[in-house]
Order: C-alpha cells, then structure tokens, then sequence
C-alpha cells in the first residue's frame, strides 16, 4: 500500500511464476501500471504474455508472487477484480450466432445493468456497427468482429481493460480502428493493458512498454527512454520509399472518421 | 455473494444457449429424426416378428425410444459447451462478475427444454402409428418426471467431455455408446431370449427397469419396484456425473 491510494498504481505484480508442467513459463514478472494509462506488453510468441492476462483477469492462478488489480488481490479477491475489469482475448469472443446487438445486450445483462438495449445501441453507434446491428455476428469480417469484440468489454466502464494481441489477423484498416479505440479509451480515463507482438503497435499506442522474454521483464520504459538504450541517432539522408502500408491505404482510402481524430 | 445473482444469470444464459436451438433448428430434428427411423424399422419391419405376447409393438418399444432420443439429444449440449470453450466466449463469461456454475446450468437447462420437445415430437409419431395409452394425468406427470432426471443425468453426464474434449467429434463421441444402451435391454425385446451373461447384464442395467417403469406407467399396470430402481439409477448417475463435471469446471476455471 502506499502512502497515496489515489495514485495507487492500476496494476501491482510481482514476482509472479507460473509453470505448466515442466515448462517454466514466468520466472518472477515484476511491474506496475499507472491509472489511465496504456502500458504494452510486448514479446515473442509463448513468451508468456498471454499467461500474464490470464492471470490478472482471474481465469488462471499463479504458483508464486502477487498481482493486484484496481486494488483487489487476484487471488484473494477474485470477485472483485472481475467487476473492475473486462478481457477481449486473443481471438475475438463474440457469440457468432447471436447478432451484434444481442452479444451487447447479453454481457450488459451479465454485468446486471439497468437498460441494456440502450447500452448496446450506444456502443453500436459508438463502434460502427448501428447497420450490422441485427446480422449474425457470423456474417461480420474480422474488422467488425474485433470491434464488437472491444465494445463488448467496455460494458459497464471497467476501469481496466486487458487487450490480449488485439489485432492479430487484422488488415491494416481494421488494426488503425482498434487503435483509434483504444485511444479514445485511454482519454476517457481507462487504464489498458495490452499485449503485442507487433513492435509499431507499441510505438504508436504505449506510454510504457515491457518486454517479456523468457519469463522475466527485461526492460520497462516510456518509449524515449527505450530509444536512448540504443546507439545515438545519426543523420543519413535517404529517399523515402512509402511503406506497402501507405500504399496499401492511400489505395483503399483510410477510414474517415477515424484517422481524422489522429 | 455471487449466489444473489445465480438465477438472473442463469436465466440470461439459457436464454441465449435456447437462441442458439431456435436459430439451428435441426438439432432438435435431428434429434428426434434418428429414434422416430429406429422406431419405424421396429414396428415395421422387425415388430411383426418380435413376440410381446398381446401388447402392440409401438406400445412394447416406445419407452426405449424415448430414451434414445434423450441420449443422442444430450450429445449437442458436449457440442455447444465445447464450442463455448473452444471459441473463448467461455473465458470471457468467466471473467465477468457473474455466477460462475450459471455458465454449465444455463447448459444444462437448454438440453432439458430441447430435449423435452424432440420427446413431444416423438411421442406425437408414436400416436400416428398407432401409440395407444390409458394413462391419467398422474402416470403422464410420473412419466414426464422419470424422463426429466434422465435427461439431467445425461446431460450432467455430456457436460463432462463437452469440458475435456479436445475436438467437437471427442465431445460428441460419448453419446454411441449411451444410444446403444437400450439396445441391450428390454427395450426392444423381452430380457428372457438373450444368453446368460448378455441377460444379466441387460436386466441389471439402469436402461431396463427404465423403460419397465414407464411400460407400466402407460399401460396401467402396479410399477411395483421398477420405478424405484428406476429413480434410483437416475439419481445417483446425476450426482456422480454432476460432482465429476463440478471437479473438473473448477479445475478448468482454476
């Protein structure tokens, strides 16, 4: 506990093992996210990010160390940590048979809110999805899926909310919607943590990143600091090619009321 | 704590798990698709040889249908809990502020009503061919009762693979051998024909004093001890297959 529970930290852990079987997973994982900000988690695959949100989000338990959320021990207060939280995993858990509309309903209902329909219709709005509202979520692509996906766990304002690779398999368009998302979210006070193995989603979304390798945090940082562990700058002049990426967008037209906020 | 909200969970779980039987229909027709052919092969084309001394042989038979339509019927609840747990809307569910067990029962509740409209449909094509009962209101509730701990038997007995299951075929695989059951019993044919061994374990089978119970249910005869046998089989297969389902959910959700 600190001396100040306002600036408490959103997220506690340390020195957090867990092994599954013989295969030691994470070998003492120590760090700490401030309220409202993002922090990424960034790694290789099985590096062990994935068993890091399990752990934070109640559904796994760790053989040693302590992690505490919004003030709430992970193990010992279980209860409470699932009502300040919400998880979008790594592939989006939306129901496919039901419609857009009725997944949103059905996790307001579970978070016993008053008023669900209207909750689901704002967020539809909020997210793009008022015309697709009555689809099965079968017919959605998997921009509009992740979407949903994000919406879904911002139900009921949690204040933190665990992105586990949230754009893995998205086309760039789709990936620069679920940034703007969490960008918005991040504004509005939300404390994220999200995993990645894509370095420029890091650069782009984190105040801090952490790197997981081999079970342990090896650097911690804001993105500047992380910038002067690396030789000093030197200037080259260069002809800049764009990137496949530009092309790619400038082609099929960015998203319009999104990157307009950016 | 989270018991206060154990209902209200269930109740928004079943209802979304019974969309997902309205919206594919076919689960219920193919339920009851495969013991409404089994029954129609039986009368037709078997019956006419099988002597069940006066009792017509759609009344002598439908008691062992109705229980193979129940354990073909379960075998989509393995499916549609492994599809929960396979696509991760089971994690999340779990990471919300709910009820945990109200995840298997709203499960658990949607085989129930499936299950108890296939056994409508069923019973209906049995009195088109020719199903004849003089049961009262009692022997239909008794009938219904037994039918109903058989299916939460069945079904707490499904939600164990759908749990454990490593693909959809594994989760649903279980059902053959619950479906073959009745065959080895007195179901179709009288106990007294089968050799030693294959008699014995046919008259010592929850499946027999099952379908006795509810033979004598419809006909109007004394069940004597058959219905309690009957219940008792039910209800310890429901409490075993409910604890191990229970050991093993807590061990999934840690």
């Amino acid at each position: 506990m600190t001396a100040r529970p306002t600036s408490e930290p959103a997220i506690q852990v340390q020195g957090l093992e867990k092994s599954y079987q013989k295969l030691h997973v994470l070998r003492g994982v120590d760090f700490d996210v401030a309220r409202g900000s993002i922090f990424a988690l960034l790694g290789s695959n099985g590096a062990g990010k994935t068993t890091v949100v399990k752990i934070l989000a109640t559904l796994l338990k760790a053989d040693a160390g302590m992690a505490s959320v919004d003030g709430f021990d992970v193990a010992r207060q279980p209860a409470d940590v699932r009502e300040s939280i919400s998880l979008t995993g790594q592939f989006a858990a939306v129901d496919e048979i039901l419609s857009g509309r009725e997944n949103l309903v059905l996790i307001a209902q579970l978070r016993h809110l008053k008023d669900p329909g209207r909750i689901a219709d704002d967020l539809l709005e909020r997210f793009g999805l008022t015309d697709a509202a009555a689809r099965r979520v079968s017919t959605y692509s998997g921009g509009m899926r992740r979407r949903l996906d994000i919406a879904m766990s911002l139900i009921g304002n949690p204040p933190v909310i665990f992105l586990d690779e949230p754009t893995t398999g998205l086309d760039p368009q789709a990936r620069i919607e679920v940034w703007n998302s969490v960008k918005k979210l991040a504004g509005q006070g939300t404390t994220v943590l999200l995993t990645t193995q894509y370095l420029d989603e890091a650069e782009q979304l984190a105040d801090r990143i952490a790197i997981l390798h081999k079970g342990r945090i090896i650097v911690n940082d804001t993105l500047a600091e992380l910038k002067k562990l690396l030789p000093p700058a030197k200037v080259e002049y260069i002809e800049k090619q764009p990137t496949l990426e530009d092309v790619f967008l400038a082609l099929v037209g960015e998203d319009s009321n999104g990157s307009a906020e950016n | 704590m989270a018991t206060t909200h154990f209902t209200g969970d269930t109740a928004v779980l079943l209802g979304r798990s019974l969309r997902h039987v309205t919206r594919s229909p076919d689960t219920i027709i193919t339920t009851a698709i495969m013991p409404i052919a089994i029954m129609v092969l039986f009368v037709y084309v078997f019956g006419g040889a099988i002597n069940t001394d006066s009792v017509s042989y759609v009344n002598y038979m439908l008691p062992g249908i109705l229980l193979i339509t129940i354990a073909s019927g379960v075998s989509y609840t393995a499916f549609r809990l492994f599809n929960d747990m396979k696509s991760g809307i089971f994690e999340r569910f779990q990471s919300l502020p709910i009820a945990r067990s109200g995840v298997l029962w709203g499960h658990v509740l949607t085989s129930l009503v499936a299950n108890l409209i296939s056994l409508v449909i069923v019973v209906g094509v049995a009195f088109l061919m020719g199903f004849r009962t003089g049961a009262g209101f009692l022997a239909w509730l008794a009938v219904t009762g037994i039918l109903v701990l058989f299916t939460l038997a069945l079904t707490w007995i499904a939600v164990i693979p759908g749990l454990v299951a490593k693909s959809a075929d594994g989760a649903t695989a279980f059902s053959y051998p619950l479906i073959l059951l009745p065959f080895i019993s007195s179901a179709f044919v009288p106990t007294g024909t089968m050799p030693g061994p294959v008699r014995a374990f046919a008259e010592h089978q929850p499946v027999t004093s099952i379908v006795n119970a509810i033979r004598d249910l419809f006909a109007q005869r004394p069940v004597g001890t058959d219905i309690w046998i009957a219940l008792t089989w039910c209800v310890a297969i429901l409490i075993v297959a409910y604890l191990v389902a229970m050991v093993l959910y807590r061990r999934r959700i840690s």
